[in-house]
C-alpha cells in the first residue's frame, strides 16, 4: 500500500419549516431560512473554516504529497454564498492549489436516480456546471448521493462520460475481496470503481471519540500502522467533512490527528492521492455484480435509511409523481422549490428505524419525530398542487388535502366544501 | 401493599396499574398482601385484605363511622372549615365515586387506622403504598412495624387540579413522600414534579414506567364514512377537554364532516356540552358519558385517531389502550407516556393549531395513520409489567439493604 485517497462529502440541506395545514394555498415559503442560516454559520465556524484552513496549510507544507478530494452539493454551495461566503472563498483557495479534486453528484443531493432518470441527469449537469464555474475544473469522477450504487447507476454514469465512480465497500458484495483495489461494475466497459474502506474510514468518522472503543484513543501512529497493514492500490477514506469539528468536536483532538497524520504516513512512503490519480494508475482487478442498491448509511448499508418505511416511500413517490406537472408550468421558482424537496435528508428525517432507541438519526433531525417531518412534507406537496392548478387555470382553485396530490391535478376540484 | 381500588371495581388507571404490578411481582416471587378499603372480588395472585371486614380475634371492628376527623390536622375548627370547603370542591368532581366521594378524608383516616392492626397481624418485609389516599396508612404501618416504606406516585394533586392543588391533599402527599424510605414515580415527568413541588431529593426517586398487557380483541363496530376523532377520559381540567373542543372547531373549518367523540364524564361535563353548542358543533361533537368494559374497546376501534390533550398526565395509559385497538395516537408532551411512546404524534396541549395540523394530516394521509399504528404497537409491546415489577424489586432490595 502506498496511497491514501481522502474524499470528503460537504452537504447542507434546505430544512423545511413546520409547514401546517393552514398554510396550504396561502403560504409558498417552505424553507426555514433562520434555522438554515443558524446551522450553516455554526458548522462553518466549527468545521468548514478551520478544516479548510488546516487542509490548505497541509497542502502548502507537503506540496504534491498531500492531495484530497471533495464533493460539495449545490444546496451547500448556495447556502455558503448566502450565509457563509468566507467558506466558499476558502474552497476556491483550495481549488487553486491544484491539489484538490472536486467530484460530481446531484446538485440537490437527491435520490432522483431511483425515481427519474431525466431529472437525475439534469441535476448532475447543473452541479457539474456550478463546479466548473466556481472551481475551474470539470469533474471526471462521480459519486451518487450517500454513495448509493448499483449496476444500473454505473451504466448510466459511464454513458454520461465519467471515468470513475465511488461506492461503499460493502461486505456482502465484496465477499472475500478487499476494498483497497480498483474494480469495475459488471454493466460497464471502462468506468472504474473505487470502494470505501469502511472500517478505517469509520474509525475516524464515527469511533474517533468513542471512549468505549477498545482502540480509543486513536493515535496517528496506530492508524498509520493499520494503513500499512493493508494491501492494495489505495486505501480509500471516504467520510462526511463535518466529521472534523462537528461530529467529532475539536476537543476530541480530531484536528490534531489530521494535522499529524501525513507526517506519520510519509515515514512509510504512503502518499495522499486523488481519485483520478488512482484510476489513472491502476486497472480493475475484478468485476463486481451489484444488483441491489448499496449505500454508506447505517449498519444495513442499503436504502432503508430513506426508503425503509411506508411514509418515506409515499412521500418520495408522490414528490416524483408531480414532476411532469411541475415542469410543465415552466415556473422557475416552483421547479426550484420542487427540486429542493428532492434532497435525501427530507426522507432521512422520516426514518423510524432505531427511532425508539434514539440515535444518530435523531441527532441530525430538526423535527421532534419522523411523523412531524412527514406532515410538513405532505402539506407542502399539497400546496404545490395548488400552485400547479393556479398556474394552469389562472384562477384560485378550491382544493382538498390528499396523500395523492397528483390525483387532484387530473380531477380538478371545483367541488364545494359540502361535497367532500 | 396499600391500594385504593382494584379491578374489576376500578374507576381509573390506578386500579389497573396495581393489578398489573402485583401480577408482575407475584411472577417474580414476591408475596403481596394487598389492602383495600372496600369489598372487592377475589384474585388468586395476591392475598387481599379488605379493611371493611377486618377482624381482631372474633370481634369485628366497627367502621361504619368515625366521629372525629381530627387527626393529622391542627384543630377541629380548622379542619371542619377545610372539610366542608373541600367536600364542596370534591363533590363537583364526584364522577369517580369512591375515589372522590364526599367522605374522602374520613375514608382516608379510617383506612389509616387499620394499618396498625394489619401491621400487628401480618408478616411482611416492606410497605408499598399507592397514591395519597394510602400514605397515612403507610406512615402508620411504618411507625408501628419499623419496616421500610416505599410510596408509589401515580399522580400528584398538581396533575389532578391543573396546577392548583388542594392544600389538605398536598399536605398528605408531602408528609408521605418525606416519611418514605424511597419513592417510585411512574415517569420522569412525575419525578420532576415530586422533586420540584414536594422538596424531595432526586436520588430518593426511582422511575418505573407502567406496563400494559397486549391483548387484541376485535369488536364488532360500526364504521362510518366520516372520520372519527376520540377523546376518552374524565372531563376535568387535568385532561384538557376544552382544548379538544377548541381543536375540533379548527379541524371542522378545514374538514367539515369529521366526528368528534368525547367519552367520559366529570365536573366539566355540562360545561363542555355548552361549549360545543356555543361553537355550533352540536352535530359534530358527541358525548357518550362514562364507558365501561367492551364499550371502551369499541370506542377506540371506531376512532381514526385518539387524542389525549392532557394538561398534566403523570403516565397516561389510554394511548396504549388505543394502540392495542389499532388506533394511532396524538398525545400531550406533558405526559409520562410520551417518554415510552416514541411512535406517536406529540403536541403541547395549548397549541390547538398544531393539534389541528396533526389531526387533519392523520385523517388525510392514510400511510401516516398506518405507520403510526404499526410502529406505535411495537412501542406498546415493549412495555410489560414484568419489567416494571423487576424495577420495583430492585427498589425494595436497595431500601431493605439501606435499613439493615
Amino acid at each position: 500500500m502506498n496511497s491514501i485517497c481522502f474524499y470528503f462529502q460537504v452537504h447542507q440541506p434546505y430544512r423545511l419549516k413546520n409547514y401546517k395545514i393552514f398554510d396550504i394555498g396561502k403560504n409558498h415559503d417552505y424553507f426555514d431560512d433562520a434555522l438554515n442560516k443558524k446551522i450553516m454559520q455554526k458548522v462553518a465556524r466549527k468545521c468548514y473554516l478551520p478544516t479548510n484552513n488546516l487542509m490548505l496549510n497541509l497542502i502548502h507544507k507537503y506540496k504534491d504529497k498531500f492531495k484530497i478530494s471533495y464533493s460539495i452539493t449545490g444546496t451547500a454551495l448556495e447556502q455558503f454564498k448566502k450565509y457563509a461566503p468566507d467558506v466558499l472563498k476558502s474552497f476556491v483557495a483550495l481549488a487553486k492549489t491544484g491539489n484538490v479534486e472536486f467530484l460530481s453528484e446531484t446538485y440537490y443531493h437527491s435520490l432522483s436516480f431511483l425515481y427519474s432518470k431525466p431529472e437525475f441527469v439534469e441535476q448532475v449537469n447543473k452541479h457539474k456546471n456550478e463546479i466548473k464555474k466556481l472551481f475551474g475544473q470539470t469533474p471526471k469522477i462521480f459519486r451518487n448521493t450517500e454513495l448509493i450504487f448499483n449496476n444500473e447507476l454505473a451504466h448510466h454514469v459511464e454513458n454520461m462520460g465519467y471515468q470513475g465512480i465511488l461506492a461503499e465497500g460493502v461486505d456482502r458484495v465484496l465477499d472475500w475481496r478487499s476494498p483497497n483495489y480498483v474494480y469495475k461494475a459488471k454493466t460497464t466497459d471502462k468506468l472504474k470503481l473505487l470502494l470505501k474502506n469502511y472500517k478505517l474510514s469509520d474509525d475516524i468518522a464515527f469511533r474517533f471519540s468513542n471512549k468505549g472503543w477498545n482502540e480509543w484513543p486513536l493515535t496517528t501512529t496506530k492508524f498509520a500502522k493499520w494503513v500499512k497493514g493493508n494491501k492494495g492500490h489505495s486505501l480509500n477514506l471516504f467520510m462526511d467533512y463535518e466529521t472534523f469539528g462537528e461530529h467529532q468536536w475539536e476537543d476530541t483532538g480530531i484536528f490534531n490527528f489530521m494535522k499529524l497524520l501525513p507526517e506519520e504516513l510519509f515515514k512509510d512512503n504512503i502518499t495522499f492521492k486523488t481519485p483520478s490519480q488512482i484510476i489513472n494508475n491502476h486497472d480493475p482487478v475484478d468485476e463486481l455484480d451489484i444488483h441491489e442498491p448499496v449505500s454508506w448509511a447505517d449498519m444495513e448499508r442499503d436504502l432503508s435509511a430513506w426508503l425503509g418505511n411506508n411514509i418515506q416511500k409515499t412521500a418520495i413517490k408522490e414528490l416524483f409523481e408531480l414532476e411532469s406537472d411541475i415542469k410543465a408550468t415552466k415556473d422557475k421558482k416552483l421547479i426550484e422549490d420542487w427540486r429542493k424537496l428532492s434532497t435525501s435528508d427530507h426522507f432521512y428525517y422520516m426514518c423510524t428505524k432505531y427511532f425508539s432507541d434514539g440515535d444518530v438519526h435523531k441527532y441530525f433531525n430538526p423535527y421532534d419525530t419522523p411523523y412531524d417531518s412527514y406532515v410538513a412534507f405532505m402539506n407542502i406537496l399539497n400546496d404545490m398542487v395548488v400552485r400547479i392548478n393556479n398556474k394552469k387555470s389562472n384562477i384560485q382553485t378550491k382544493f382538498r388535502i390528499s396523500e395523492n396530490p397528483k390525483l387532484l391535478i387530473n380531477n380538478p376540484i371545483g367541488k364545494k366544501r359540502e361535497d367532500y | 401493599m396499600f391500594g385504593w381500588e382494584f379491578p374489576p371495581n376500578n374507576q381509573g388507571g390506578l386500579g389497573t396499574a396495581c393489578y398489573g404490578l402485583t401480577k408482575g411481582l407475584h411472577k417474580n416471587g414476591v408475596d403481596v398482601t394487598f389492602v383495600l378499603p372496600k369489598k372487592n372480588s377475589n384474585h388468586d395472585h395476591v392475598n387481599i385484605i379488605v379493611t371493611d371486614n377486618l377482624y381482631i380475634g372474633n370481634e369485628k371492628i366497627k367502621i361504619k363511622h368515625v366521629d372525629s376527623l381530627l387527626y393529622g390536622y391542627a384543630t377541629q375548627e380548622e379542619y371542619s372549615a377545610k372539610y366542608s370547603e373541600h367536600a364542596k370542591m370534591m363533590q363537583g368532581k364526584s364522577d369517580t365515586g369512591e375515589l372522590y366521594g364526599k367522605d374522602l378524608f374520613e375514608e382516608v383516616s379510617r383506612y389509616a387506622n387499620k394499618a396498625k392492626i394489619i401491621a400487628d397481624f401480618e408478616d411482611f418485609d416492606l410497605i408499598h403504598c399507592h397514591d395519597w389516599m394510602t400514605y397515612k396508612a403507610g406512615i402508620k404501618a411504618k411507625k408501628h412495624s419499623k419496616k421500610p416504606l416505599v410510596i408509589h406516585v401515580h399522580a400528584t394533586d398538581f396533575d389532578r387540579t391543573g396546577g392548583s392543588p388542594n392544600q389538605a391533599v398536598y399536605d398528605i402527599e408531602r408528609e408521605g413522600m418525606h416519611a418514605a424510605d424511597n419513592i417510585i414515580a411512574v415517569s420522569n415527568y412525575t419525578k420532576k414534579m415530586v422533586v420540584k413541588h414536594y422538596g424531595i431529593h432526586p436520588d430518593k426517586v426511582e422511575v418505573v414506567h407502567n406496563g400494559v398487557e397486549f391483548v387484541q380483541k376485535e369488536e364488532d363496530v360500526f364504521k362510518s364514512d366520516d372520520k372519527v376523532v376520540l377523546f376518552l377520559g374524565r372531563l376535568t381540567i387535568q385532561k384538557g377537554p376544552d382544548y379538544f373542543i377548541e381543536t375540533a372547531k379548527k379541524v371542522l373549518d378545514v374538514m367539515p364532516n369529521v366526528k368528534f367523540v368525547m367519552a367520559g364524564t366529570g365536573d366539566m361535563y355540562s360545561k363542555m356540552i355548552r361549549m360545543a353548542a356555543d361553537y355550533g358543533l352540536g352535530k359534530n361533537i358527541m358525548f357518550t358519558g362514562h364507558l365501561k368494559g367492551n364499550d371502551v374497546n369499541k370506542a377506540y376501534q371506531m376512532a381514526d385517531l385518539y387524542v389525549m390533550p392532557s394538561i398534566s398526565e403523570p403516565f397516561g395509559i389510554t394511548p396504549l389502550e388505543a394502540l392495542k385497538n389499532n388506533t394511532p395516537v396524538l398525545i400531550s408532551k406533558t405526559s409520562g407516556v410520551s417518554e415510552v411512546l416514541s411512535n406517536a404524534l406529540k403536541v403541547d396541549f395549548w397549541d390547538t393549531d398544531e393539534m389541528t395540523n396533526k389531526i387533519v394530516s392523520v385523517l388525510n394521509y392514510s400511510n401516516l395513520h398506518k405507520t403510526l399504528t404499526e410502529h406505535g404497537q411495537m412501542d406498546v409491546r415493549k412495555l410489560n409489567w414484568n419489567v416494571a415489577a423487576k424495577k420495583c424489586i430492585n427498589v425494595y432490595s436497595n431500601v431493605l439493604e439501606g435499613t439493615k
